[in-house]
């Protein structure tokens, strides 16, 4: 009765990352209410930085109104009829002036190669509908955001196929990684029309370096196919190395005139950088006519509110607050990786080195009872029930190695992380009485305290950058 | 909306991104050119082109705005010091629940009570161009057709075939009957795709009908429900005007229909609603699909995500809709004046000798010019649709863009300007329809 899209599987709600949710649903922590209730890490909001957007709404207050700054002239006819899917001008402009802004200016965005839609999901869904037929495939680096399975794949029929990353070298991709991930589609008979890479990476919360992304230029160049970066989390990014956009790299190989340019296309977001998922602010950014001409009527299926595109069109053009704004957010996101880098730290447990995001990619593999996805899930179980908190496992992430946990840490209060980071603390204890883990524990806590106090700190946490580098990498 | 020429296609686009299923290439959207080139202005543009091409409901805004200014906590999310915070955080697919609620009563005072809805039912979209898209890749696979009464929205073509791959097959309907949908146009309609192998999965109506601007009565949709169960197939019914209908009592629902058979084989049936039309708010994306059907709903729901209504605005109108003496007073008073518009219309038609579809809902009326074309058919309807367009100034939609099965007819819009604008459109017709006349007799003579 129905069509075979509701009976597939591939809106991916039956994985692990959603059944987390509903068990927080269940039993949600709360300070008062219920403090030993499941504390939420798996969702990856910013939740830092609202005082200022607040306190900017007091000063500003005509923005929510439906009035024009210093006067009393409604607008709100104006808006209520305007659905033009060309976007509201003066909120396109706004939005351009920030995505350079949060590249610090070194690239320039035309608004006219904007296309606004309801969030990030649709502007992936969106560009795959633009760039993809059914059965044509996308690569994508493991690990990555689970929600991919869903926004590239339900409706438009389209694949993903893997480029298998590893710890060996944090995860970074390398040439022999996307030559076996294009090998593997022409195995399964997949047409590879495009790589979409997430950069800040979700779920690692590091930048692309530049190596990686000339390679991934190299890359589709080569290949003649697409290339998307979603920078949804590009203005969480707190440490250097600072933020290198894929514009910035075509801009300084003189790629700007070239075929490549216009098979490169970016998908941005409000939703991370200025915390607000319930908006549905996304855009898509291409330098190719069709695919902007295209994605722009595609957009009609999911328009950005226009009240929504008038109130951020005034924040956004706030240049004082804007740059206030970013600047502060990133402090506070850095302070909060801090705790949570310390606090796991104390607890023997160490995480990939990142420099963005609102999470770490968290080494669980030395607390597996196996060294298999079983034992993941296992210990995932044990930290959702024992522990209280929920946490994303790596294998929804489409790790390939067992034993690597997303653990968000902008969504909630320090005092939470804090509570949270006890936990942490007191169940690895536990779990080293109970299994016999002591040898190896022992040895981690003594490492990080000879580390501690010989060397800087920031060397804690490179624990494994320093192994062995592949023969194909610079 | 200005039209894009697309270049020659570039090399490594889907299939869906340089076809032309979008439609954006018909004259229907070819007269908005026309008219964003030259737009009329009372007074700084009196000779430019009227639009009356787009069904916007413009006449009953300072309603809303008085709402606006006596709820200033409504646009500034309320008055909980952390309602900014919890709102800009809220992206749940079921969407806020004093919005669903809200949503379920305006749906049931539009119908004057004559229908309940479960709010644990309403699924929250972009527009009801999302809802019925998304509708669209639930109940068909890509190569199956839904059938849909002529003459139908324009933007049908787009929103239920482009990226979902699915066929409409027309039900055609005749001004012999005032375009009623029968018993024996349906059977046609579907042995038509079953003779070129395509599956029905269902039938898609509009009700009150877009273009006609006219309620289906009663045993029709009953007619029509027969049709789908007999068929064991899906119906939609897209009821976007229903808050248009000038008389409450002559608009029945579907969902009064299914309502008065208990809800037995509801779950083929469907709603698709939006605030676009009734409200006149449709730059604000708020649309639903309301289903009888379970699995239809938890999967819309999950689907949802790709087209959600932002916060910002769902906590707006939950405001707004949950003023149940706001909304009992907005939609009495919009349906007098929407009737009053209409009068206007039909008065000023007939004086210049234009007879209209008799309507009893929307924003547009049906007009009949087929008595003035040259010969019945449609390249004589778009010659005339052309001399409308760039002598008289006037921008109307052709019976053809509306796969009208017969050539003459016209969809006018009269809510989205003032009174004034209104006269003056009338005036500008009446002029063409008296040259044509004294043109013809003088061919005459």
């Amino acid at each position: 009765m129905l069509s075979t899209k509701v009976t597939c599987n591939s809106h991916g709600q039956d994985s692990s990352y959603f059944l987390g949710w509903e068990e927080y649903e269940k039993n949600p922590f709360d300070e008062v209410k219920n403090p030993n209730g499941i504390i939420q890490m798996g969702l990856a909001e910013n939740q830092l930085s609202f005082d200022l957007l607040e306190s900017w709404l007091q000063n500003n207050p005509h923005a929510s109104s439906f009035k024009k700054p210093n006067t009393n002239h409604s607008i709100f006819k104006e808006l209520a009829l305007f659905q033009d899917y060309h976007g509201l001008p003066a909120f396109k402009n706004a939005l351009v002036r920030f995505m350079s802004e949060i590249r610090g200016n070194t690239v320039t965005f035309d608004p006219n190669n904007l296309v606004l839609t309801a969030g990030a999901t649709s502007a992936n869904e969106t560009l795959m509908f633009c760039l993809a037929n059914p059965g044509d495939a996308f690569l994508i680096p493991t690990p990555y955001y689970p929600g991919f399975d869903r926004d590239l794949k339900w409706r438009t029929g389209a694949e993903i196929v893997p480029i298998q990353c590893s710890s060996l070298n944090g995860f970074r991709i390398t040439k022999s990684a996307l030559e076996e991930a294009y090998k593997q589609a022409e195995k399964q008979n997949l047409k590879v029309k495009g790589v979409l890479v997430t950069n800040p990476s979700n779920p690692l919360g590091t930048s692309l370096n530049l190596h990686e992304l000339d390679l991934l230029v190299d890359f589709v160049s080569d290949k003649n196919i697409h290339l998307v970066s979603d920078e949804i989390y590009s203005g969480t990014v707190f440490n250097s190395p600072s933020f290198i956009s894929i514009m910035d790299v075509l801009k300084n190989r003189n790629l700007m005139n070239t075929d490549v340019r216009k098979r490169v296309h970016i998908v941005y977001s409000l939703s991370k950088d200025l915390g607000l998922p319930g908006f549905r602010i996304g855009a898509i950014y291409s330098n190719d006519d069709c695919v902007v001409s295209a994605a722009t009527k595609m957009s009609s299926f999911g328009l950005v509110s226009s009240q929504t595109q008038y109130l951020l069109s005034e924040i956004l053009s706030d240049k004082t607050f804007t740059k206030t704004y970013l600047s502060e957010n990133r402090r506070r996101l850095k302070q909060r990786h801090e705790m949570l880098i310390k606090g796991l730290q104390k607890a023997g447990i160490r995480c990939l080195q990142s420099n963005a995001g609102l999470f770490c990619w968290v080494d669980m593999r030395h607390l597996l009872s196996s060294d298999t996805f079983e034992g993941e899930l296992e210990l995932w179980e044990k930290i959702v029930y024992e522990v209280g908190l929920n946490i994303s496992p790596g294998s929804s992430c489409h790790c390939s190695e067992p034993g690597w946990f997303r653990v968000c840490f902008a969504n909630m209060s320090e005092e939470t992380l804090i509570l949270a980071m006890q936990r942490v603390k007191s169940f690895v204890e536990s779990m080293v009485k109970k299994n016999n883990f002591q040898s190896r524990h022992q040895q981690l806590l003594n490492r990080n305290s000879r580390r501690t106090k010989s060397l800087p700190k920031w060397v804690f946490s490179l624990s494994f950058d320093q192994r062995e580098v592949g023969a194909d990498e610079r | 909306m200005a039209i894009e020429i697309v270049q020659q296609p570039s090399v490594g686009l889907s299939k869906i991104a340089v076809s032309e299923t979008h439609g954006e290439d018909s004259p229907y959207f070819a007269g908005w050119k026309a008219y964003d080139e030259n737009p009329y202005h009372e007074t700084q543009n009196p000779s430019g082109v009227i639009q009356m091409g787009l069904a916007e409901n413009q006449v009953s805004f300072d309603l809303l705005e008085e709402y606006l200014e006596a709820n200033l906590e409504a646009a500034n999310w309320g008055k909980k010091v952390s309602g900014f915070r919890e709102n800009a955080l809220f992206q749940d697919y079921h969407g806020l629940q004093s919005f669903r609620k809200a949503m379920a009563s305006f749906m049931e005072q539009v119908r004057g009570g004559k229908a309940k809805f479960n709010p644990d039912r309403v699924v929250l979209t972009a527009g009801a161009t999302a809802a019925n898209e998304l509708l669209t890749f639930i109940l068909a696979d890509p190569g199956d057709a839904l059938l849909v009464p002529t003459p139908y929205y324009p933007g049908f073509d787009r929103d239920l075939r482009w990226r979902t791959g699915v066929q409409i097959v027309p039900i055609h309907c005749e001004s012999a009957n005032n375009f009623q949908i029968t018993p024996e146009a349906l059977e046609a309609a579907y042995d038509h795709a079953r003779s070129m192998n395509i599956k029905v999965r269902g039938v898609l109506i509009t009700n009150p009908s877009n273009p006609l601007g006219a309620t289906i009565q009663r045993k029709v949709l009953e007619e029509i429900l027969d049709f789908a169960t007999r068929k064991n197939i899906h119906l939609v019914s897209d009821e976007i005007y229903s808050g248009s209908a000038f008389y409450a009592d002559e608009f029945v629902s579907i969902a009064e229909v299914l309502e008065s058979r208990n809800y037995k084989d509801s779950e083929r049936c469907h709603i698709v609603y939006s605030l676009s039309k009734d409200l006149g708010l449709p730059g604000f994306r708020v649309g639903t699909v309301y289903s009888y059907n379970d699995q239809v709903v938890t999967t819309a729901r999950r689907m949802s995500s790709f087209t959600l209504i932002s916060s910002q605005t769902q906590f707006l109108l939950a405001s707004m809709l949950s003023d149940k003496e706001f909304t009992q007073k907005y939609i009495k008073i919009n349906r007098e004046r929407l009737k009053k518009r209409y009068e206007m219309i039909i008065n000023g038609l007939k004086k210049a000798g234009i007879e209209c579809l008799q309507g009893n809902a929307g924003l547009f009326c049906w007009m009949n010019l087929s008595p003035y074309l040259e010969d019945a058919t449609i390249e004589s309807e778009l010659a005339i649709w052309k001399t409308i367009m760039h002598e008289v100034k006037l921008n109307i939609s052709p019976g053809s863009s509306c796969h009208c099965s017969e050539p003459g007819w016209f969809r006018v819009c009269f809510a989205n300007m003032s009174e004034e604008t209104l006269e003056v459109a009338l005036s500008r017709i009446h002029e063409f329809i008296k040259r044509k006349q004294d043109r013809q007799v003088l061919c005459m003579m």
